[in-house]
């Protein structure tokens, strides 16, 4: 299961959309608890697949290391990654699959119809190697607000 | 020197994210990293013996690709990140 609030679920979303018609792509932060990732912050990254960025993405490795840096200093993880399929569903595709290779983290992507955001669905990358991974749907949470904001509004009322 | 461990591999890491080693080169730093965690080895070589493709080695801030690969020197303070590749897209 990805669990995930509002704010960030709609804002992956939201990259996806400015993007169209390219895929956007960005990367999942926050913690691991068993068979659930929790996030608690998304970054967005760029997309160095310029040659064809209407149906592939690739994320520089450099601006992964600095993601993970900053991550690491607040406590966070690398729990998964999202992006977005323009005009296509948001189902993994056999690309998808023979270049994830972060086993134990979700895949999170998102249907972009005429630039409008529709589904989206994540996908936990599971499996003990490269000749077993597989992609196995997940649920997402979706939390109406993170538990600071929320209490900032208990705390106004 | 310290080697970053990326989340997928630390199951075969003791759940470490980072890995202290002594070595002279990069090769000699995974060398050191395999010894102590010899589960890491299938999943950064092929059965050649070759580093696999999608698995991205950072000296600091440089690929190694681009420096002298795996007889790149490093000094004791030098980080390396494993970063595994993240791609894909709807194309087939």
């Amino acid at each position: 299961m990805l669990k995930i609030d509002k704010s960030n679920y709609d804002a992956l979303r939201a990259h996806g959309e400015e993007t169209y018609p390219h895929e956007c792509c960005g990367v999942l932060l926050g913690r691991a608890e068993g068979d659930e990732r929790i996030v608690t912050s998304i970054v967005r990254a760029g997309n160095t697949r310029t040659d064809s960025p209407q149906n592939r993405y690739h994320i520089d490795p450099r601006e992964l290391i600095r993601i993970q840096r900053q991550g690491r200093e607040r406590g966070e993880d690398i729990v998964g990654f999202y992006h977005s399929h323009p005009d296509h569903p948001a189902r993994w595709s056999a690309t998808d699959l023979a270049e994830a290779h972060w086993l134990g983290c979700s895949y999170v992507i998102t249907g972009v119809d005429h630039g409008q955001a529709k589904i989206t669905n994540s996908f936990a990358l599971l499996g003990d190697d490269e000749l077993q991974k597989q992609f196995v749907d997940e649920q997402i949470e979706v939390s109406a607000a993170q538990a600071g904001e929320l209490a900032e509004t208990q705390a106004r009322s | 020197m310290k080697i970053h461990i990326p989340t997928p591999l630390r199951q075969y890491a003791d759940k470490k994210d980072t890995i202290e080693v002594e070595a002279g080169t990069v090769a000699e730093a995974l060398s050191g990293l395999t010894a102590k965690h010899p589960d890491l080895r299938r999943h950064l070589y092929t059965d050649e013996g070759k580093l696999r493709a999608f698995v991205n080695l950072y000296l600091n801030d440089e690929d190694i690709r681009y420096l002298q690969k795996e007889n790149t020197k490093v000094q004791q303070t030098d980080t390396l990140s494993i970063v595994p590749s993240i791609a894909g897209g709807w194309s087939h």
